[in-house]
């Protein structure tokens, strides 16, 4: 691609750039006339630039919304060639300098027909100006294509910002009050002795009976919190729940085995069975090599404990955690060799594989209440019940959704939802 | 001590990460990356816990004649050394990663068919946990078993073409279609629901140090 001519907008009018067209014709064809003569059996035809567009104009920047003053927008109106008139435009270049006078960098590029862009490597304070390059190409006999190029006047100087508060996210902060404050005001509820009532969990019920089904067997249980680290909400809650495991199994001196796929989760792991086993008063019974690592590899993690089951055959499992594919894995291997086994996962793609494979299922939101559950601590119970008020909240706003929406398209003769406006609930909740 | 200041961290963390969800500007805007890295720092050394407790187990148990599964440990020592020496003294160094190396030989051609193979158990897995799910010993389970039925025929070929007397719109593809957009993620979305509020609640929790059996005894 050849780039011929650069000539700024505002010093150039329409008729001085017809003029340099028409002689820009003029010397292809006196080219083409001399090569002629040259060479009389080759003809060659090269059209040097296509026709100038208009600029672009309007140009203006405006600090970017929301952010930490890293972003400028940019918009103008696009070139009256572009779609139109001379029908010529391909893209624009967007160029961006401290001073109007330039110089100018290009920063990118937007398709003919756009008119925004963002800067998004803008350094908070600095005063910027943009202008935009129209970009006109045409197609030369050779195949190649060469350009002609046109900038806009810059825009006014702009300067990007950091803001304090996410505008975009005030219906967040409203149901983050919301749902905080209705589980702190229970927890403080709780705490003032109010009794609360809490329905039986099945599959937390039978902690006991499977505890207790391997130390009549005398076999051990293996205890999974997941195949994710400590940073994950649903591994901490899988420690919290083993915990309350171990315990049971100090008491009826059963032997529990923790294999983990990550390290740390082995430390914490063996900390709250050192505890459980002090609580328990069998301080004596704790073995820290029971609670040992494997791989932090998903599949190799899968291959070592399915090889300790079939080897050892556990007479109960607990799966409590993060897992991914290779939670079928794991509990068809458990059922296979008759085991007892309990799970509890938040991840909505592995609850089917669980539910099929395993005698009790924690179903996400169970999996986080099964430590309030199991300890029965009042200020533990009354973060439930928080839990259930933003259910409620949640409902009620569901079922307002739904008569607004069939109020919205009754109303507006339209089952189109983006045309529904303010009666589209979906817009309220839309986080930006 | 021991559990006081790790409760004061996460409470001083937990409440950052909330606000810096709303305060876009700097120190907040950034913070939570910062944290990401500082844990990734973690996790690094704890490889190394890791690795040495692998060791440590894994010998124990081959070097213990009291069981008859010892040699699973040695396989495992057998492993764990061959990919390190390769790894750290004939792959070219830094450059062990690198396609060709003998590093890179050994991952390729021993390391990623042993995942695919247990990978490719979970087909086998799918078979048998299905076989047991849609068994109709129960009235929901026999809904399942219909709902199965239906989505697995319409989203084969076949499903069509042994019913294409049926006026489209009306077939077993369009019914598997009706059965995943609205039943599957009605329930999906109750399950989400449900997920997002226990997450609240159980961060609550953490933050405000209701909960501390994860830190262990004092």
């Amino acid at each position: 691609m050849a780039e011929r001519i650069y000539i700024p907008a505002s010093q150039l009018g329409r008729a001085v750039r017809q003029s340099v067209l028409a002689l820009a014709v003029l010397l292809c064809v006196v080219s083409t006339v001399s090569a002629q003569s040259e060479s009389p059996d080759t003809i060659s035809l090269t059209i040097a630039q296509p026709p100038l567009p208009n600029a672009a104009t309007n140009v203006v920047g405006s600090d970017g919304l929301n952010d930490d003053g890293g972003s400028i927008v940019v918009t103008w109106s696009k070139s009256t060639d572009d779609g139109a008139g001379l029908n010529n435009v391909a893209s624009y270049r967007i160029l961006r300098g401290t001073s109007p006078a330039g110089p100018f960098d290009t920063l990118g590029s937007a398709a003919a027909g756009q008119t925004t862009f963002t800067d998004a490597n803008a350094v908070e304070g600095t005063e910027y100006y943009y202008a935009i390059l129209t970009v006109a190409m045409a197609p030369t006999t050779d195949g190649a294509a060469t350009a002609a190029l046109v900038q806009s006047d810059p825009s006014p100087s702009v300067r990007a910002t950091a803001q304090w508060f996410h505008t975009g996210r005030i219906n967040m902060l409203i149901a983050t009050i919301l749902l905080c404050g209705s589980v702190i005001y229970f927890i403080s509820q709780a705490k003032a002795g109010k009794a609360l009532y809490i329905r039986k969990i099945a599959g937390l019920e039978a902690v006991d009976e499977a505890v207790g089904r391997a130390t009549e067997m005398g076999r051990k249980i293996m205890y999974i919190a997941g195949t994710q680290d400590m940073n994950e909400v649903q591994t901490l809650a899988g420690i919290t729940i083993l915990g309350r495991v171990a315990k049971v199994a100090a008491e009826y001196d059963a032997h529990l085995e923790v294999p983990t796929s990550r390290a740390m989760v082995m430390v914490a792991a063996r900390e709250t069975v050192k505890e459980a086993y002090l609580n328990a008063g069998r301080p004596d019974a704790y073995r820290e090599e029971r609670i040992f690592y494997v791989t932090e590899d998903q599949f190799g993690f899968a291959a070592g404990i399915d090889g300790i089951v079939t080897r050892e055959k556990p007479a109960a499992m607990f799966f409590m955690g993060a897992f991914y594919a290779e939670s079928l894995i794991l509990a068809e291997t458990g059922n296979s060799v008759g085991a007892i086994q309990i799970a509890g996962t938040a991840m909505p793609a592995q609850l089917p594989f669980f539910v099929a494979s395993c005698d009790y299922t924690l179903i996400g939101e169970e999996l986080f209440a099964a430590s309030a559950y199991l300890s029965k601590e009042p200020k533990l119970l009354g973060s439930l019940k928080g839990q259930d008020v933003g259910k409620a909240i949640i409902l009620a706003t569901i079922l307002i959704g739904i008569v607004l929406t069939s109020i919205g398209a009754v109303t507006l003769k339209t089952s189109d939802l983006d045309k529904l406006g303010w009666y589209n609930i979906g817009r309220w909740f839309e986080v930006r | 001590m021991r559990r006081e200041i790790p409760t004061a961290i996460a409470f001083f963390i937990g409440v950052v990460c909330i606000f810096q969800f709303f305060i876009p500007h700097w120190p907040f805007g950034t913070l939570v990356d910062t944290f990401s890295v500082w844990f990734q720092i973690l996790q690094s050394f704890a490889i190394w816990l890791g690795a040495l407790n692998l060791i440590k187990v894994s010998l124990e148990k081959s070097l213990d004649k009291r069981t008859h599964d010892r040699w699973y440990g040695w396989v495992v020592m057998a492993a764990f050394t061959l990919i390190f020496v390769v790894g750290m003294f004939f792959s070219g160094g830094r450059q062990f990663q690198e396609p060709g190396s003998e590093f890179d030989y050994l991952y390729r051609h021993l390391f990623t068919p042993l995942s695919s193979t247990m990978f490719a158990l979970l087909a086998f897995y799918v078979a048998s946990a299905s076989y047991r799910a849609f068994r109709a010993r129960t009235r929901e389970a026999t809904l399942l078993l219909i709902a199965a039925f239906i989505v697995m025929l319409g989203r084969a070929p076949i499903g069509d073409q042994m019913i294409a007397f049926v006026p489209e719109g009306y077939r077993l593809s369009d019914m598997a279609s009706w059965i995943m957009t609205y039943p599957q993620i009605a329930g999906q979305r109750a399950i989400m629901i449900g997920i997002a509020l226990g997450i609240i609640s159980a961060s609550m929790r953490l933050i405000l140090g209701l909960e501390r059996s994860y830190l262990g005894s004092e």
